[in-house]
C-alpha cells in the first residue's frame, strides 16, 4: 500500500516515525517547538524536541557532542547556507572524530537543510553547496527528489552511524508523490532510474530530476529516448548505476543547479571519463547554473539556472555530436 | 549629549513618517501586485523612532551597516525611495540593479556599504568599516544595527570583543523587538530569561551597555549620541539595546511559487495567541506618540504634521509608480559584477 504525501510531509513523517522507534533520536533547531501545540513537542516532550537561538556553531557542535554520547540528533537548519556559519562542525568535526579516535567513537547525527530556493531569495539563500561536502570522507550526503525517497532517505539517515547532511530542495516542498506505507527505507549509495530510456542518460538530483523528467517528456515527442538517473545520495555516490546506464545509451548529459565547477556534475563527469570512456558516442555535456551568484530579479535568475529547454537542447546536441572515435 | 533642537525633532518625525509609509507600501504591494516582490522581505514598522533617533546623531560621513531588515536606514541617509522600491520590485533602476532585492540593499555613495542576509554577520562588517576608519584616520563612526536574534551569533561575541580590544569607532545598536523571527525572546536569550536587559552582554567585553526605550527617538538620540562621542574620541565601542516592538510579522510568508505570499498576522498572535500584547504595542506606536509630543511642545502644528504625512505619501506613491514603470533587468545582465 502507498499513500500520497507532499515532499515536506514525507520528511516530517520519517522524523516522527524514527523518533517513535528510537528514544535516542532528538530533534532541534531555530523557530521550531515554540509552543506546546508543536506536534513533535506534544508527542516527545521538551527533552527530545527543542528550540535553539540563531546559533549554528552551538547547534551543530552540540549535535556532535551528543552523538558521541549515544544520542541521534537531527538539527533543523532550514537553509543549507546556514551550515556555512558553522562549517567547522560539518566538515572538520563531525566526520573526523571517528577516524582520529581510531574508530573508538561514532557521530550519528543528521543535519537537515533546505536548499536551492530559486524564488527570489537572491545571493545568500538560494545556493547549492553540496560540492563542498560530497568529498569529505566520513560525511554522507542525501539529496532526495521524490516524496518516497525523501521519507526513505531520512529514515536511513537517522539510523546511519555516521554524520549525514540531508538536503531537501525547497522548490519540491509541496510536490506530491506516492510513499510506501510502513518502514520504508531507501539505502544510501543506491541510485534510482527515474525514467528508463535508450538514447541518452541524464544524471540529475533534486529539483533538476523534475526538470529533466519534463525535458525527457518533450524529447520523447521528437523520438529521443532519455534515461533519467537520480543518484539520491551524493556521498556515497553510486557510480556503478550511472556507468551501467552510460554503457547502454552511450551519451551523457549532467544536469546540476550549481555553477559548473561547484557542481556534483563535474565530479560525476570525471568518474564517467575514467570508467566509461570507450562507451561514449558523444562528449559528455553539462547543464549547470552559470558562473554567477544567484541574482534576485526573476529575469536574471531564470537566465542563470538550468531549465527544461536548456536540458532538451543539451540532449539534442549530444544526439548530434560524435566522438573522434565514432 | 544635548537634546536635538525643534527643527531636528521635526526632521526626525519626517523621516519616521517616510519609513512607515515606505514599509506600508511594500506590504501593500504583496496584495496590489502579487509576484512583484520575490523571496523574503522584512519590514521596519515599529522601528522608526529607533532608526531615526539613532541616525539623527550622525556626522554626515558616518557609516551605517544594517541587517537584512534594511529598508529604513537608506531613506534617512539620502537614498532615493525610488531606487529602493525599484530594487525591491526587481527592477533595473533599483539601487542594486535588481541583483540584491529587499535583504541586500547597498548604497555606498550614501554611506551605506551594504546589508547581509545572514543573521549577525554584518556586525563584523561594521567593525571592519570602523577598522578602516581608524587606520585611515577619517574620524568616522560606524553605526552597526542588528536584531536581538543576531546577538546569539558567534559573530556578535567575537566582534564585540575585538572591537573593544582595538577600541574601534563603532556603536553597536541592538534592536530588541522581542521576536527572533518567529521565536519569542524568552525562549532563546539567557539574559532575558534571567530577567536582565540584553545590554548586560556589554559587561562581558567591559564596554558601556545601556538599554533605552526605542519607541522614543529622543531617548535613543541621547544614548546613541553619547556612544558616538565616545567612539569618535577613540574610547571604543558601546552596546545600546533599543527596545521596541516590530509591528509586522518577521517577513512575508515563505511559500513555494506559484503559491502567492503575503504578510500574515504578527507571530505574537499567529504563534503565541498574545493578542493583548500586540494591541498594547500598537497603542504604543512610536509615530503617533512622537507626533503628539511635538504638537504638545509646539514644535509642530496639526497642519504642519499633516503636511509632512501628505508629502511622504506622495513621495512613496511616486516611488511605487517609478518602480512599476522601471524595466526588468536584461537576463544576460546576470553575468555582470561577478568580479571586480
Amino acid at each position: 500500500m502507498a499513500r500520497e504525501m507532499m515532499f515536506g510531509e514525507a520528511i516530517a513523517t520519517a522524523i516522527m516515525e524514527e523518533m517513535q522507534r528510537d528514544s535516542d533520536v532528538v530533534f532541534y533547531g531555530q523557530n521550531m517547538a515554540m509552543t506546546e501545540r508543536d506536534p513533535y513537542v506534544k508527542k516527545f516532550g521538551h527533552d527530545r524536541v527543542r528550540l535553539t537561538p540563531i546559533s549554528e556553531t552551538a547547534e551543530l557542535g552540540i549535535a556532535v557532542g551528543a552523538a558521541m554520547m549515544g544520542l541521534r540528533p537531527i538539527v533543523e537548519l532550514y537553509m543549507a547556507e546556514f551550515m556555512l556559519v558553522a562549517f567547522d562542525e560539518v566538515v572538520n568535526e563531525a566526520p573526523r572524530l571517528r577516524y582520529m579516535s581510531g574508530g573508538q567513537v561514532k557521530v550519528p547525527c543528521v543535519f537537515k537543510a533546505g536548499f536551492g530556493f530559486a524564488a527570489g531569495w537572491a545571493g545568500q539563500h538560494s545556493n547549492c553547496i553540496y560540492h563542498m561536502i560530497m568529498g569529505i570522507p566520513g560525511l554522507k550526503v542525501a539529496i532526495p527528489s521524490t516524496s518516497a525517497d525523501a521519507k526513505g532517505l531520512m529514515k536511513s539517515a537517522i539510523r546511519d552511524n555516521n554524520p549525514v547532511v540531508y538536503l531537501h530542495h525547497y522548490m519540491l516542498s509541496l510536490d506530491k508523490g506516492e510513499v510506501p506505507d510502513g518502514d520504508h527505507l531507501v539505502p544510501f549509495g543506491v541510485a534510482d532510474v527515474k525514467r528508463a530510456g535508450t538514447d541518452v542518460t541524464i544524471v540529475a538530483t533534486a529539483w533538476m530530476v523534475k526538470k529533466s523528467l519534463a525535458a525527457a517528456e518533450l524529447l520523447a515527442k521528437d523520438g529521443i529516448s532519455v534515461e533519467v538517473v537520480d543518484p539520491r545520495t551524493l556521498a556515497p555516490l553510486d557510480t556503478k548505476t550511472i556507468i551501467e546506464s552510460v554503457k547502454k545509451t552511450g551519451r551523457l548529459v549532467l544536469v546540476d543547479q550549481a555553477p559548473r565547477h561547484a557542481s556534483a556534475a563535474i565530479i560525476i563527469a570525471g568518474e564517467v571519463a575514467e570508467h566509461a570512456f570507450p562507451y561514449l558516442k558523444a562528449p559528455v555535456k553539462l547543464v549547470t547554473a552559470l558562473d554567477t551568484s544567484v541574482p534576485y530579479s526573476e529575469t536574471m535568475e531564470r537566465y542563470v539556472l538550468p531549465d527544461e529547454d536548456k536540458i532538451a537542447q543539451a540532449v539534442k546536441s549530444v544526439m548530434a555530436a560524435k566522438t573522434a572515435k565514432a | 549629549m544635548q537634546a536635538p533642537g525643534k527643527d531636528r525633532q521635526v526632521w526626525i518625525y519626517n523621516h519616521m513618517v517616510r519609513i512607515r509609509e515606505f514599509e506600508e507600501r511594500v506590504k501593500r504591494t504583496f496584495v496590489d501586485h502579487p509576484g512583484v516582490i520575490r523571496g523574503h522581505a522584512h519590514l521596519a514598522d515599529g522601528a522608526e523612532a529607533s532608526i531615526v533617533g539613532a541616525l539623527a546623531t550622525r556626522r554626515e560621513d558616518d557609516l551605517v551597516v544594517p541587517t537584512y531588515r534594511c529598508h529604513g536606514y537608506p531613506l534617512v541617509l539620502g537614498t532615493s525611495p525610488r531606487g529602493v522600491m525599484a530594487e525591491i520590485y526587481q527592477r533595473r533602476d533599483g539601487i542594486c540593479k535588481g541583483f540584491g532585492g529587499s535583504m541586500h540593499l547597498a548604497d555606498p555613495a550614501h554611506h551605506f556599504p551594504g546589508a547581509s542576509g545572514i543573521v549577525g554577520q554584518s556586525i563584523a562588517h561594521a567593525a571592519g568599516a570602523a577598522y578602516a576608519a581608524q587606520v585611515k584616520k577619517t574620524g568616522q563612526v560606524v553605526y552597526s544595527f542588528f536584531g536581538d536574534g543576531s546577538s546569539k551569533q558567534g559573530a556578535f561575541y567575537e566582534t564585540l570583543n575585538l572591537a573593544a580590544v582595538w577600541k574601534l569607532p563603532v556603536v553597536f545598536i541592538l534592536e530588541n523587538n522581542f521576536y527572533q523571527a518567529y521565536t519569542h525572546i524568552s525562549l532563546e536569550d539567557a539574559n532575558f530569561a534571567a530577567g536582565d536587559p540584553l545590554s548586560q552582554k556589554a559587561k562581558a567585553f567591559s564596554i558601556p551597555g545601556v538599554t533605552v526605550d526605542g519607541t522614543d527617538p529622543l531617548k535613543v538620540y541621547e544614548a546613541v549620541g553619547t556612544a558616538v562621542e565616545r567612539a569618535r574620541a577613540g574610547q571604543g565601542p558601546s552596546l545600546i539595546e533599543s527596545q521596541f516592538y516590530r509591528l509586522s510579522p518577521h517577513g512575508n510568508a515563505i511559500t513555494v511559487p506559484p503559491v502567492p505570499t503575503q504578510f500574515q498576522e504578527h507571530e505574537a498572535i499567529e504563534v503565541y495567541g498574545r493578542k493583548a500584547e500586540f494591541q498594547a504595542a500598537k497603542a504604543n506606536d512610536p509615530i503617533p506618540k512622537f507626533r503628539a509630543a511635538l504638537i504638545q511642545q509646539g514644535a509642530l502644528s496639526d497642519a504642519s504634521a499633516k503636511k509632512i504625512e501628505d508629502a511622504a505619501q506622495a513621495e512613496i506613491e511616486d516611488a511605487v509608480q517609478f518602480a512599476l514603470a522601471s524595466p526588468l533587468p536584461a537576463p544576460e545582465d546576470a553575468l555582470k559584477y561577478v568580479w571586480a
